[in-house]
């Protein structure tokens, strides 16, 4: 590949449908950036991540559709894997709520929470969407994937997308790796396998996602929203500051009528019958 | 918003604001709602009404003082507190402020308002000869009005934002609606005339204003009912009304609605006046007993009752999503 230049974006396609689940990434994950483990989640399937958070920046989801009676082999189908990361969203919900200026956009156009910023307020835990981010028990600190912000300063690869054996994770420049997507998910769709379908490498979802993904079901099984879901935080002040706005109204209007009934304590008795609408 | 059908989706995971956050909006609501009380006292209640207003400013003081210390001890890291004002990145250092994230805006709004309610604190300790002050002259006339309104509004502020900072955000519940902010806000006022109706008992000068209380009070729990209904019609329409108002939060729930009993009630079956408000008249056998029954129940448990329904009610909001 091309050496690494800071003012170009990159990022990741992923491409689910040649997930074998064997987490390289993970593992490649944890040793480079240097990332403890933790115990080990037991739930229904074969992935003992349980999520992406503080200290787990690729997490292998295992997504089990394996009919209870089987006539017939799986073909792809019965187990859905994909590696799941930080999307670093064009629009990122992250940045859009730290009241500090930890998140930031690099050279690369990642999205970096700086640890020596940061303060742990857990506002951008509360607006990722994807359930990425979490707070580091002993840093105080909200932790993600930083899409490998200092080997990429050395012109090195993200961990991760080195490590995976079979390609399902391509690193590169966002535009060619769009391309790239596009020609993949045309190619599987001639091959007849129509259930196929990229995810944010359009800006349709947070103004496109640098880290998008090939995926073989609808989003909402991968537990990622779906277009009229893809909605950022900001999206509630207008209504969240006018509900305000008319209670205060109201409320003040309720506190005036409270004080001038005292003053006429008869004449006015069926003056305001409307009082605190 | 069309009127969607469907589930919100949401595959957030929740941020952990629990105990020190819950508490910082329960006494921030008091503050900024005492805030308020006190200056429409000020300003459009009579001249009796002076103590109750003082007392006002009192509380708004006092309860704003454990505020920065419960946000502080939220923090991952608690030292740097000021990084919320201050940006540190490196080539991009400034002042921190983002009008579109409540978190950001409310810190300032929490610095101003502290002002604005130290100087009120300070006022009204003059004005009852415990300190002397000579400036606190300044604000006997128009400018002393002008302080109190902008006090007011930004106390307004504080006892909403919280609920409009939970819902710019994309988790369940709280991104669903619109309504929180001022369910909070009308929670607040309600809990604030509640608390100094309770604590009237230990200014009798004010006891004079007591009536005025008990109507406002109930206005205000009229406004958070209203809020309410809102909020939990929003929640059915996004599907996440299971989430707020199943078990266990029902009871939280319930400890919010018996905190608006005695308001609702009140406007119910007396309207806008109160009862044994004619302590002068003569009174038969029965309304002997009633006089001395009614202070501690109207004046002690009924206000204790609704400031728990206001903690209770964002108690539920904040942990059903936890
Ligand atoms: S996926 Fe979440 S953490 Fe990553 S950039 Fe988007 S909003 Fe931020
Ligand atoms: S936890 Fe850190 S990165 Fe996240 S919003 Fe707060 S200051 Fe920003």
């Amino acid at each position: 590949m091309a050496a690494i230049t800071p003012g170009r974006a990159y990022g990741f396609f992923t491409d689910t449908s040649v997930c074998i689940g064997c987490k390289a990434c993970e593992v490649a994950c944890k040793e480079w950036n240097e990332l403890p483990g933790h115990e080990p989640a037991f739930g229904d399937g074969y992935d003992n991540t349980g999520s992406l958070d503080a200290q787990n920046w690729r997490r292998v989801q295992f997504i089990d559709n394996v009919p209870d009676e089987t006539m017939s082999a799986g073909q792809g189908k019965a187990w859905l894997m994909m590696s799941d990361v930080c999307k670093h969203c064009k629009e990122a919900s992250c940045m859009e709520v730290c009241p500090t200026g930890a998140i930031i956009r690099t050279e690369f156009d990642s999205v970096f929470i700086q640890p020596d910023v940061c303060n742990g307020c857990r506002n951008c835990i509360a607006a990722c969407p994807y359930d990425v981010i979490t707070q580091d028990e002993d840093k105080g600190v909200a932790q993600k994937c930083t899409l490998c912000y200092d080997r990429l300063q050395g012109d090195m690869e993200p961990a991760c997308a080195k490590a995976c054996p079979t390609e399902s994770i391509q690193f590169g420049p966002v535009d060619e790796l769009r391309e790239a997507a596009r020609q993949r998910v045309t190619d599987l769709h001639d091959q007849g396998v129509t259930e196929a379908r990229l995810y944010g490498e359009d800006s349709d979802i947070y103004g496109g996602l640098n880290a998008f993904f090939l995926l073989m079901d609808e989003p909402e099984a991968y537990r990622l929203p779906n277009k009229e879901n893809a909605k950022l935080p900001r999206r509630n002040n207008l209504g969240g500051y006018l509900g305000t706005l008319g209670t205060a109204v109201l409320g003040v209007l309720g506190g005036l009528i409270a004080l001038r009934r005292r003053r006429e304590p008869v004449a006015a008795s069926q003056a305001e019958p409307e009082a605190g609408e | 918003m069309i009127m969607s059908l469907a589930q919100a989706q949401h595959f957030v995971s929740a941020p952990d604001w629990t105990w020190y956050i819950l508490f910082y909006f329960f006494l921030a609501g008091l503050s900024g709602g005492s805030y308020v009380i006190a200056t429409l006292f000020r300003l459009r209640g009579d001249r009796a009404d002076e103590p109750v207003s003082r007392l006002g400013y009192y509380v708004a003081f006092v309860a704003l003082l454990p505020c920065p210390l419960l946000l502080t001890l939220d923090l991952g890291k608690p030292l740097r507190f000021w990084h919320m004002m201050w940006n540190t990145t490196p080539g991009d250092a400034g002042l921190s402020f983002k009008y579109w994230s409540p978190m950001s805006v409310g810190v300032w709004a929490l610095i101003i308002f502290g002002a604005f309610a130290t100087v009120a604190f300070l006022e009204a300790l003059v004005r009852d000869g415990k300190l002397r002050l000579p400036v606190v002259r300044l604000l006997e006339g128009a400018l002393g009005t002008v302080v109190a309104v902008i006090g007011a509004v930004l106390g307004l502020f504080i006892a909403g934002y919280t609920g409009v900072l939970l819902a710019v955000s994309n988790q369940p519940v709280w991104s669903d609606t619109w309504a929180l902010g001022g369910l909070f806000l009308a929670s607040s006022l309600s809990g604030s005339a509640a608390l100094l109706l309770l604590l009237l008992r230990y200014r009798q000068a004010a006891l004079v204003s007591a009536d005025k209380l008990i109507v406002s009070e109930r206005l205000y729990s009229l406004l958070e009912l209203v809020l309410i209904v809102l909020f939990a019609l929003t929640l059915l329409q996004a599907g996440t009304f299971g989430i707020a108002f199943g078990f266990p939060w029902l009871l939280l729930w319930l400890v919010a609605f018996a905190g608006l009993a005695p308001g609702i009630y009140g406007l119910a079956t007396s309207w806008l006046t109160v009862k044994g408000e004619e302590p002068a008249a003569p009174a038969h056998a029965s309304s002997v007993a009633t006089e001395v029954r009614t202070p501690v129940m109207t004046s002690v448990l009924l206000p204790a009752l609704v400031l728990l329904g206001v903690l209770a009610l964002r108690a539920a909001v904040i942990f059903s999503i936890h």
